[in-house]
């Protein structure tokens, strides 16, 4: 499902005398349906390379494949309608939008994008995701009136909504209680499964890890002191 | 595009007390000058179409606008008076009718307007509500005038005292209706028509008392004196004057010295054509003329050209505010866009374009002046239809 060769990507211009901040990875492979954690220091690139894989961001150098799909290859639009198409993104703090109800928050992919068709299978899909989740009952309430382990589950439904291939996770638990951590980890693995999805998930709760098929560990991408300068 | 619009909509009506203060804001900048480029265009209407049926007025030479005003709407201070004989003299031309007007008193804020019979006729005054006023004592009032005094034909209503402390001075005058005249909509609907007699009795210069000449009235006698007119009967402070005047003591009344060296305020005078007018005029023009004539369509239009000359200022002023508040409203669009960094990101990261959040931000402002547009075409309207109607109760209060 993903694939990594000769990746390097910098952030800031040394030169100008900006910090740098390098991430390099000479190969990595993922599975399809396969299920991976990523966890190393803070500032290891751990969520830069879930940018790097979602397309949001393009490596300096090197290859990044979904699917197949070499991101670096395609042009800005296209880019989108495959990220929108096949990616789902779960964040740390939700990002969901105070001024939209749950359920349009649910479908908020559609409403971005012209390459999805907001229908009534649609609406089915987020109805159907949302109960599966616990949070049937409050799709017409605002975020703000939801606790956090319902906001994170209405964010999870959000980047299923589309059936991605696909699902980027940032720190999901970062902000939950051990219950709501629970909750949403098991929605997410049930969901993941059943579409045959593939998982990548950043976290800093090493109780989570066992969970998954493969943990990556970003030590091992540290580019050599020499190589940071 | 529905679905930035829709999003741009719920932010909208989220964020709609926000929103609707810009709204409401746009909207009022928006329509003040209009609204009172309309206000100020109906109210010119109004009064030049007054001043406009008035083809001449005499009255004491002075202020021409307080003349003008006090004859034509019956508003500002009472202008100096002028000998009744004025009415004979304008008649001994040949040139024109005359009107005699007396204002200067009111029933509560309603004027008295002194006048005789033409004046109805004239300004095409019709009795809605019971007969015209028949003799002395009795008036008619103009609608407004009777539904807020809420009087009827066969009620009475009472001069304001003018003069409290003033023994020999103005004393209220009790005066029957007879009746209401139909809406005019104009300053004649809120005056209280009475003869220029009846004026004059509420000024003292004609009164009504006990007749001296009867043994019931011995004790008011100080002294009685035969002269060449006749037998004459000087009487003491204990003589009761009648503070109204019914069928019994009419005959009482009278008028002591000239009749015609009374004073009215102005005299409307109506001259058939345009020649007489200029012939009038010009006769009037001398510089020891001790009144002037004068065309009230002049007068108004030059207190119209001052109006109108504040009025650019208040617009000009008001271009100032609207500048000021639409880069109030520009600097709300630019700090929500920054406090929304977060949410443009979100949209950037699950697939959104650049170009399709931009039409998210630009539809809220395209919405928020739709909106205000509306809302301002919505109050021009409104004003343009009731602008009449409330400039008319605003000439009217």
């Amino acid at each position: 499902m993903v694939q990594i060769t000769e990746l390097s990507f910098r952030y800031g211009e040394p030169e100008r005398g900006e910090q740098g901040f390098a991430l390099r990875i000479d190969e990595l492979r993922v599975a399809a349906g396969e299920s991976v954690a990523f966890v190393g220091p803070s500032g290891s690139g751990k969520t830069t390379l879930l940018h790097l894989v979602a397309g949001i961001l393009a490596p300096d150098a090197g290859h990044v494949l979904v699917a197949g799909e070499d991101l670096a290859t395609l042009d800005d639009a296209r880019r989108r309608a495959f990220r929108v198409a096949k990616i789902g993104l779960v964040f740390q703090e939700f990002e969901l939008l105070d001024y939209l109800s749950v359920l349009d928050n649910i479908l908020l992919p559609y409403r971005i994008h012209s390459i999805l068709r907001l229908d009534g299978a649609a609406r089915d899909r987020a109805g159907a995701l949302a109960e599966r989740l616990g949070i049937g009952d409050k799709l017409a309430r605002r975020p703000g009136s939801l606790s956090q382990g319902e906001r994170q589950r209405a964010a999870v439904c959000r980047s299923l909504v589309t059936g991605p291939s696909l699902l980027l996770a940032d720190e999901p638990t970062g902000n939950l209680d051990p219950v709501n951590t629970g909750l949403v980890l098991d929605a997410l693995f049930e969901l993941t499964n059943e579409s045959g999805a593939t998982l990548l998930a950043v976290t800093h709760n090493l109780e989570l890890l066992p969970r998954f098929d493969r943990v990556i560990d970003f030590k091992d991408f540290q580019p050599p002191p020499a190589a940071r300068s | 595009m529905t679905g930035p619009l829709y999003l741009a909509w719920r932010y909208l009506v989220f964020h709609r007390v926000k929103a609707g203060i810009l709204v409401l804001s746009i909207s009022l900048i928006a329509f003040l000058p209009a609204g009172l480029n309309v206000l100020v265009g109906e109210s010119a209407a109004q009064l030049r179409a007054r001043a406009e049926a008035t083809p001449l007025l005499l009255g004491a030479k002075g202020s021409p606008l307080e003349l003008s005003l006090s004859s034509l709407y019956f508003e500002s201070r009472e202008p100096a008076a002028v000998p009744y004989d004025e009415v004979a003299r304008v008649v001994a031309t040949g040139l024109a009718r005359a009107i005699p007007l007396h204002v200067g008193f009111r029933v509560a804020s309603h004027p008295i307007v002194g006048t005789e019979l033409a004046y109805f006729a004239w300004r095409g005054l019709v009795v809605a509500q019971g007969r015209q006023a028949a003799m002395l004592g009795e008036c008619v009032l103009g609608a407004e005038a009777a539904r807020r005094l809420g009087v009827a034909p066969g009620d009475a209503v009472v001069s304001s005292p003018e003069s409290v402390f003033d023994l020999a001075g103005v004393y209220p005058l009790r005066m029957r209706v007879a009746g209401v005249l139909a809406p005019s909509y104009g300053p004649d609907d809120r005056a209280v028509f009475v003869d220029v007699k009846t004026a004059w009795v509420i000024a003292g210069l004609g009164h009504g008392h006990a007749d001296l000449r009867e043994a019931s009235a011995a004790s008011s006698v100080l002294r009685k004196e035969n002269g060449p007119e006749g037998e004459r009967i000087v009487a003491n402070a204990s003589v009761k004057e009648y503070n109204e005047i019914t069928t019994d003591n009419a005959a009482s009344f009278h008028f002591h010295g000239d009749v015609s060296s009374y004073p009215i305020t102005a005299v409307l005078v109506v001259p058939p054509d345009d020649k007489s007018r200029a012939l009038l005029m010009g006769r009037y023009s001398a510089p020891e003329e001790t009144v002037q004539v004068l065309r009230p369509i002049g007068v108004i239009d030059d207190l119209l050209g001052t109006v109108f000359t504040v009025q650019g200022y208040i617009v000009a002023a008001l271009a100032l505010v609207a500048a000021a508040t639409l880069a109030t409203a520009g600097l709300v669009f630019a700090l929500s866009i920054r406090l929304r960094r977060r949410e443009v990101e979100t949209l950037v990261k699950i697939g959104g374009s650049r170009g399709s959040i931009a039409v998210v931000l630009a539809a809220e402002v395209v919405f928020v002046l739709l909106c205000s547009g509306v809302l301002a075409a919505g109050f021009t309207l409104a004003t343009e239809r009731l602008g009449g109607t409330a400039i008319r109760n605003l000439l009217l209060s």
